[in-house]
């Protein structure tokens, strides 16, 4: 794990309103390459919101995130920020891995074309090539063998390990979770925690939005807490799960603990 | 008394238990036929009296249904064979067939165009494909047929050209409008419309969360509609367009009223001569009820191959001949039915 001097992903003054409600209210935050930098908070606190506004699934109304040196979703000139043309959006997302809660795996696809839909379509990839790719990855989730199945017939743990399966075939350099484990059977959550955990041990710079401060506290480098879309406390777990100086930070985890 | 183990102090005082009057808390009681008659009791299935008799009733009045079809010599059933392959009949049949196959094709493809008009973010386009839907909708087909045939007493004339400018080309209207060519647009503009809804409707039903993890994947717009929305969509937008098919199969039989001569029309120009109005009826009939099996069959392995990935989804656990007896008219839900009953 090397920190070099530029974070992989920097995030300044970033804004978001829905309606008349501020989601988030000017936050700064920065994550290192090969870091794991989890995310915690209340619900409404605008966790997702920020991590959607990472690989623009969310465009701000206020600041900027830069991703490997490059403001997603908009070009700075001459002084103003220009948002990027679709084609342009879509270069930057392949490079961001996301894992959504809910899965989304898509329902018509095998777990195989699930996999090699985007690194096909995307980095042009032969299709003989993708599905050997795609092999590979399932073995490493657990799932050899399972490329057949269609996302109906796996378990919601299996499923979300397919999902993540799915953005590594990108290849990125960032992977965003939001709330992983969060619509599984708790006797599920262990696979895909453990996953995770193999993955941040293999180097990967990871932002994770999660309930798990179990998963906080092993494998993230940096903890952030979160409350009404600003960041009130952030440093190394042991800091921030066992002596949280914010009320708010100290409150939410004796009731999550 | 076959559930868990009861605590001892309930098991104790319980008068059918067969279990030991002091069971360990371990112990699962043994099933005693002997003491307890109703585990072998044979079940006896709820009867059913009314669905007997509505049966009955109904099968009697299928009968005499299928009786008078075949008796009754005034429908002249060798009149009906004699002109069924009839070349005029076939002929009518052919522009039935392609006017049809045309008018879906042309306006599904419009269709989709006037669906994503309304789904657009741009407020102008949104509102014109609104106009658009609710205007054509209001308008009867046989309305908007007759308009595009009597488009001459409108529009003598037709130019291209700039806006409120000069002209290029002109056309003279009376020319330009046979009564097929007015046809295919009426009908084309009339599924558009319709599609349009269907397409939309089909396309809301997909969760926002598949699109979202496709783009975040990367996936262009284009491919992410094509690949992975559409497909999701067509589960809802097949049935009802094979409703609409099989409905405009049917419905282009209205452009006989501007002497287009389809199916219809071509049997009424020889019922007009000979009086054999029935019969020849009665030959346009059989041959919409085999096109529209015909359909019905092409909608069951439409549909079944969009169901794929949905384990056994209703579409796909629907057997073959289920759906072509569900589909074939008059006798073929009886039989589903009468399995039913018991």
């Amino acid at each position: 794990m090397t920190a070099t001097d530029r974070p992989l992903v920097r995030i300044r003054g970033l804004s978001k309103s829905f309606g008349t409600h501020q989601v988030l209210h000017g936050v700064d935050l920065d994550v290192r390459e090969g870091e794991v930098t989890v995310l915690l908070g209340p619900s409404g606190s605008g966790k997702s919101t920020l991590l959607r506004c990472v690989n623009h699934l969310e465009s701000p109304d206020a600041g900027y995130v830069e991703v490997d040196g490059r403001i997603i979703g908009h070009r700075p000139r001459g002084g103003r920020l220009h948002a990027l043309r679709p084609r342009a959006l879509t270069r930057q997302r392949a490079g961001i891995g996301m894992v959504f809660q809910q899965f989304n795996l898509f329902p018509h696809l095998t777990v195989l074309d699930n996999i090699t839909e985007a690194p096909v379509a995307v980095r042009g990839l032969p299709r003989r090539q993708a599905a050997d790719r795609a092999r590979e990855l399932l073995d490493r989730v657990g799932l050899a063998g399972r490329q057949d199945s269609y996302p109906r017939q796996l378990s919601g743990g299996q499923r979300q390990r397919v999902a993540i399966a799915r953005a590594l075939a990108m290849e990125p350099r960032l992977m965003l979770f939001d709330e992983p484990t969060s619509a599984l059977d708790p006797e599920l959550v262990g696979e895909v925690l453990a996953v995770m955990k193999d993955l941040a041990a293999d180097g990967m710079t990871m932002l994770v939005v999660t309930h798990e401060i179990g998963f906080a506290r092993e494998a993230a480098d940096t903890v952030v807490f979160l409350d009404a879309g600003r960041v009130v406390e952030s440093g190394p777990p042991a800091h921030v799960l066992t002596t949280p100086r914010h009320d708010r930070a100290r409150a939410f985890l004796s009731a999550v603990l | 008394m076959t559930g868990p183990p009861l605590p001892p102090a309930t098991s104790a005082t319980s008068a059918t238990s067969a279990t030991p009057a002091v069971p360990s808390p371990s112990a699962t009681p043994q099933p005693d036929a002997a003491a307890d008659p109703l585990l072998t009791a044979r079940r006896v299935p709820a009867r059913h009296p009314g669905q007997w008799v509505s049966a009955a009733v109904l099968l009697v009045l299928a009968a005499m249904l299928v009786h008078t079809l075949l008796t009754n010599s005034r429908f002249q059933w060798g009149v009906v064979g004699r002109y069924f392959l009839s070349a005029s009949v076939l002929h009518g049949l052919e522009l039935t067939l392609w006017l049809t196959a045309a008018v879906m094709v042309c306006g599904y493809v419009l269709g989709v165009g006037i669906a994503a008009m309304r789904l657009s973010a741009n407020p102008v386009l949104r509102g014109l494909s609104f106009g658009y839907v609710w205007l054509i909708r209001s308008v009867p087909p046989l309305v908007q047929l007759l308009f595009w045939y009597e488009l001459a007493s409108l529009y003598p004339e037709l130019s291209l050209g700039v806006p409120f400018g000069r002209e290029f080309v002109t056309v003279r209207t009376a020319h330009l409008f046979s009564g097929v060519l007015a046809a295919f647009v009426g009908l084309t503009l009339d599924v558009a419309a319709f599609s349009a809804e269907i397409i939309r409707g089909g396309i809301l039903s997909v969760d926002p969360g598949q699109s979202e993890a496709a783009q975040a994947l990367g996936l262009g717009r284009v491919r992410v509609f094509r690949r992975i929305v559409l497909p999701q969509a067509m589960p809802a937008i097949i049935p009802a367009s094979g409703n609409m098919l099989i409905g405009m199969l049917k419905a282009t039989s209205i452009v006989s009223v501007i002497a287009v001569q389809d199916l219809l029309y071509s049997v009424q120009l020889i019922y007009n001569q000979n009086y054999l109005i029935m019969p020849l009826l009665l030959v346009a009939t059989i041959w919409y009820v085999v096109l529209t099996t015909l359909l019905s069959i092409g909608q069951y392995y439409t549909e079944r191959y969009y169901a794929r990935g949905n384990d056994g989804g209703r579409a796909g656990r629907r057997g073959f001949w289920r759906t072509v007896r569900g589909n074939a008219p008059l006798f073929g839900q009886v039989r589903t039915d009468l399995a039913g009953l018991s």
